[in-house]
């Protein structure tokens, strides 16, 4: 350990070594160990194994934290902060990649694509998430970005011979690139104002500036369209639809909780951190973009046939109640925002595990029809699927409500009215679509029996999102209170 | 500390656990054992009516825990009089309802009877729950299985029956949610901590234009579940659609939910905007517009189930003339009211149930001359039918009565409108009685109908009884009423009625 890389540097990088290093060994070893395809399914042991290392080092960070009783650990010289809002995206997104990993095996082999490539990307994306949570600095948090960005690049295109796939990949990467841009070029303004690329030195330097200046306006504007482009919502949100629907479903199901959540954690690091100052120039932008996009998304799923592109409409408008969490700015509004991701990665994950179940080889398994009558045939999936949707509706006792609960609280106590009047009509428009799902399992007769089949992996993600999405809405205690603990300020 | 109330409350929910742990195939023990949780939840709650103790200020059974400590929600439950009518109404109607499916329903029965026992839990909730919070989620949980059981085992526009009643109801239910939002809020910044308890909401004090905004976020939420006059176009789909259990349910206890709501939520919790003047006009002229427009609509239905549908509209109409009448006549005749409707348009609803039973059709015209065929049916039909159209010495005319003399006091042309819609009541009531009922069998599929059997007049016995006990001897009813409208009124509009003695200030009641 030299100057350089202390032993406390150290602590703060091992997730994001070994979630590397298992990545690569996979890259590396994966042809070698496991040649045949039918193997290939012993790579999730790989990844659970990757997973409780990576756990047991986040484990170690929380320790020293409370040990010492440290608000955040610092490393690489104000590069990196390890601190309880780190630790919590981090065990979410870990959530999230290991379910993923579980879900993924019988559908890749169904389709004829089981390659360990696939399990080495998710490490890798889970990789570039953990510095989206934990930088403090501008130059590791566009790195961890676009490590993520990458990885979910391929895996969107991962059915080599599936031309949905394919163009899904192509879009998202053209797209992804595009918003890249926009953020590298709000990151080089900022850098160029403030000369420095960490964010208590832009924060600093921010509150001496007017805010008229039109170069200002210019570095958060560009900041601002990339932000809320990785985070889809409108008037981005045009490559959510595509994407998800042409992407492998666990793959979409990956996406759309753990890079949503990722793209939520760079949100609040950036916005109450160094631009916590401007918030009088972003917060009408933002409030109406949520808006925007809560309207959208609700309206755009009411006529869609097809679950898997509804569940995206439905995640652009789940996007919009997170950020007007972080438009309310206060306490309960950040907090919210923070359990509404955490809520939203069990409900959301849960919602598609019903679609995985439901893929066969050559046939998709995502219409509303494919649904039909499901009830009949697997009563537990249904059930499931039912809490799952509720819960995204926000209906209570499912967790879904409390995630909405504070966010309408929020707009309420720091005097938003009519956002939080907006925000609670739209869910009644989000049931009309959540609902026609559920009516299409419970009441409707299918042509062809559904034949669902529930492995060992995807029984394991059933449960776990089932008792998360029941129990935190009843048991709601400890969750508000770890959420509490995230809080930057 | 007193546990009756969650062994009310508690006692489907777990019978629900034990049903779904029956196998399907087994249809008999699955029927046996909804109709004994039934039972038993109907039984577990008689206590309450015996020891409730009508002379006692505040609320009785009273449990409080610790629910979620950071939100500052609470299991907070409690019993008052008000409360105590609509609880026994719901246990016992809702013991009626799952021994009237035996025969009507036979698919998918565990998931039925599942369904029914849900709902009980969710209504019994609604009522006893002392905590905005708690009242918030029980009023949500009813939504779910209604929803299924119009959608699953309705008739044949279930589908769209189902998602409206759904869509509109939560449309009102989350206008709610703000304004239970905007008080517990307020709560906070005033006494600087967190609480969603009834009876501390009561001590803050809003100014009186947030009250009246927040009394009307609060009015769509309640008038579109009592309904109202303009949020009344879920009613006849629903009922119509649903299942006959289903549709006893919504007319005898879920439309109760939103008056009980005005009661326990808006008036105590706004009294201010409640005694606005405009607020009040506003809300009468949609009662008496509700009562006309329901009757009128009933006297031209062809179908048997939607003219039920459509009269309790009209009858609901006067539950709500009663509450904004604001006086103690009004109000205790409001609550009784309710209780009247429950018991009176229940048994028109199982009326309607047993024939569809025998006949698969709801349309008047196929009917006429059943009397000769079913005199039993037609006996319990009639009384159905008097009780319901407010005959004296029947329970609906002692709600009607003591809302019109509560309305009167306030202005003599509400009492004047809300009489003819008594007339108007009377007509389509006879009206359908003599058309389905009176002269010579004209339609020869009727023939050979079979009369009322032992179940089925053991579904009718208890609330004919009922009814004959409040309209014979109504007082222990207005008894248990006193405690609470006289507090809700004094709250309303201070010192204008007399307190009656024994009777204290809701804020002295809860300290």
């Amino acid at each position: 350990m030299s100057e350089f890389y202390t032993a406390l540097d150290h602590l703060a990088l091992l997730p994001a070594i070994l979630l590397g290093l298992f990545g690569c060994a996979i890259f590396l070893f994966d042809f070698w160990l496991f040649p045949k395809a039918s193997d290939k399914g012993k790579l999730t042991w790989f990844v659970i194994a990757a997973e409780g290392f990576t756990a047991v080092a986040l484990w170690r960070q929380f320790a020293y934290l409370q040990e010492n009783g440290l608000p955040a650990l610092v490393a690489f010289r104000g590069m990196l902060s390890i601190d309880g809002f780190t630790l919590f995206f981090n065990a979410m997104f870990l959530v999230a990649a290991l379910l993923t990993a579980l879900i993924s095996y019988r559908y890749l082999e169904q389709e004829g694509e089981h390659q360990g490539e696939y399990y080495a990307l998710i490490l890798l994306a889970q990789c570039g998430m953990f510095f989206m949570a934990a930088s403090t600095e501008l130059v590791s948090l566009f790195v961890g970005l676009e490590l993520m960005a990458l990885s979910f690049y391929v895996l969107v295109g991962f059915l080599g011979r599936d031309r949905r796939s394919n163009e899904a990949a192509m879009k998202y990467f053209i797209l992804g690139s595009f918003s890249s841009a926009f953020l590298a070029y709000g990151f080089s303004l900022l850098y160029g104002l403030s000369g420095s690329t960490r964010m208590a030195d832009i924060g600093a330097l921010l509150e001496t500036r007017p805010l008229t200046d039109p170069l200002l306006l210019l570095a958060v504007g560009s900041t601002v369209v990339g932000v809320l482009f990785k985070l889809g919502v409108a008037p981005f949100h045009m490559w959510v639809p595509d994407i998800y629907e042409g992407a492998p479903t666990p793959v979409t199901a990956y996406l759309s909780v753990a890079s949503k959540a990722a793209a939520v954690a760079m949100l609040l690091r950036l916005f109450e951190g160094p631009l916590a100052g401007s918030r009088e120039m972003w917060e009408p932008l933002l409030a109406t973009a949520a808006v925007l996009t809560i309207t959208v998304g609700n309206l755009g799923a009411l006529s869609q046939s097809s679950v898997k592109r509804m569940l995206a409409y439905s995640a652009v408008a789940h996007a919009g109640y997170m950020l007007l969490g972080l438009v309310a700015g206060n306490e309960t509004g950040i907090k919210g925002v923070v359990l509404y991701a955490f809520i939203y990665t069990f409900m959301n994950l849960g919602a598609f595990l019903v679609l995985i179940g439901l893929h066969r080889k050559g046939i998709r398994g995502e219409n509303l029809d494919d649904l039909a009558g499901l009830m009949r045939h697997n009563g537990f999936a249904s059930i499931a699927m039912l809490v799952f949707l509720v819960s995204l509706a926000g209906i209570p006792p499912t967790a879904g409500f409390l995630a909405k609960y504070y966010i309408f609280l929020a707009l309420l106590e720091s005097g938003h009215y009519y956002l939080a009047v907006i925000g609670v009509l739209y869910v009644a428009v989000a049931i009309y679509y959540y609902f026609r799902v559920i009516r299409s399992m419970f009441f409707e007769e299918p042509a062809v029996a559904p034949r669902f089949r529930m492995g060992r992996g995807l029984g394991f993600a059933f449960a776990t999102a089932v008792a998360a999405t029941i129990g935190i809405g009843i048991f709601a205690e400890p969750f508000v209170r770890i959420a509490g603990m995230t809080l930057l300020r | 500390m007193d546990s009756l109330l969650s062994l009310v409350l508690l006692t489907p929910l777990m019978g629900m656990l034990v049903l779904l742990c029956l196998p399907s195939a087994n249809q008999q023990a699955i029927r046996l054992a909804a109709n004994i949780v039934g039972l038993v939840g109907f039984l577990v709650s008689l206590p309450l009516a015996f020891r409730f103790d009508a002379n006692a200020a505040g609320y009785q059974f009273v449990e409080n825990i610790d629910w979620i400590p950071f939100l500052g929600a609470r299991y907070h439950l409690g019993l008052d009089g008000i409360s105590l009518l609509l609880v026994m109404l719901t246990t016992l109607t809702g013991f009626l309802a799952i021994l009237s499916s035996w025969n009507a329903v036979t698919d998918r029965i565990k998931s039925y009877y599942a369904m029914l026992l849900l709902l009980q839990t969710g209504m019994i909730g609604v009522f006893l729950s002392l905590d905005f919070f708690l009242f918030y989620v029980f009023w949500e949980i009813v939504l779910v299985p209604m929803y299924f059981l119009i959608g699953v085992w309705g008739g044949p526009r279930k589908l769209y029956a189902a998602i409206k009643f759904f869509l509109y109801t939560l449309t009102g239910s989350v206008l709610m949610l703000i304004a239970m939002l905007v008080l517990y809020f307020q709560y906070h910044q005033e006494f600087g901590v967190y609480s969603f308890g009834i009876q501390e909401l009561l001590r803050i004090s809003l100014p009186a234009a947030t009250q009246q905004w927040v009394f009307w976020l609060l009015f769509v939420g309640f008038a579109i579940k009592v309904p109202m006059f303009p949020f009344h176009t879920w009613l006849p789909d629903a009922h119509t659609e649903a299942p006959t259990a289903g549709s006893v349910i919504l007319a005898a206890v879920l439309l109760k939910m939103g008056a009980y709501g005005f009661i326990r939520f808006s008036l105590p919790l706004l009294p201010d905007a409640a005694n606005t003047a405009l607020i009040v006009q506003v809300v009468v002229t949609l009662s008496l517009v509700g009562i006309l427009y329901g009757a009128l609509v009933s006297l031209v239905q062809k179908d048997w189930k939607k003219l039920v549908a459509y009269s309790s509209v009209s009858h609901l109409g006067f539950c709500t003339l009663g509450i904004f009448s604001l006086n103690p006549n009004g109000l205790a005749g409001s609550i009784i009211q309710q209780v009247n409707h429950g018991i009176s348009t229940g048994m028109l609803f199982l009326i309607v149930g047993v024939i569809y039973e025998r006949r698969h059709t709801r349309d008047i015209a196929e009917y006429g001359g059943l009397a000769h065929v079913m005199p039993r049916f037609a006996t319990v039909f009639a009384f159905a039918m008097l009780s319901s159209a407010g005959l004296p010495m029947l329970n609906g005319f002692v709600g009607e009565f003591t809302i019109l003399q509560g309305a009167f006091e306030r202005n003599p042309l509400w009492a004047a409108l809300g009489v003819i819609g008594i007339v108007l009541g009377a007509a389509y009531l006879l009206w359908l009685f003599q058309r389905t009922m009176l002269g010579q069998v004209t339609n020869r599929k009727n023939l050979g109908l079979a009369d009322l059997s032992l179940r089925e007049m053991a579904i009718f016995a208890p609330l004919i009884v009922w009814a004959l006990w409040i309209g014979i001897y109504p007082k222990p009813y207005f008894d248990v009423l006193k405690q609470p409208v006289s507090q809700i009124v004094e709250r309303v509009r201070p010192g204008v009625y007399p307190v009656p003695s024994g009777v204290r200030s809701v804020e002295a009641a809860t300290r």
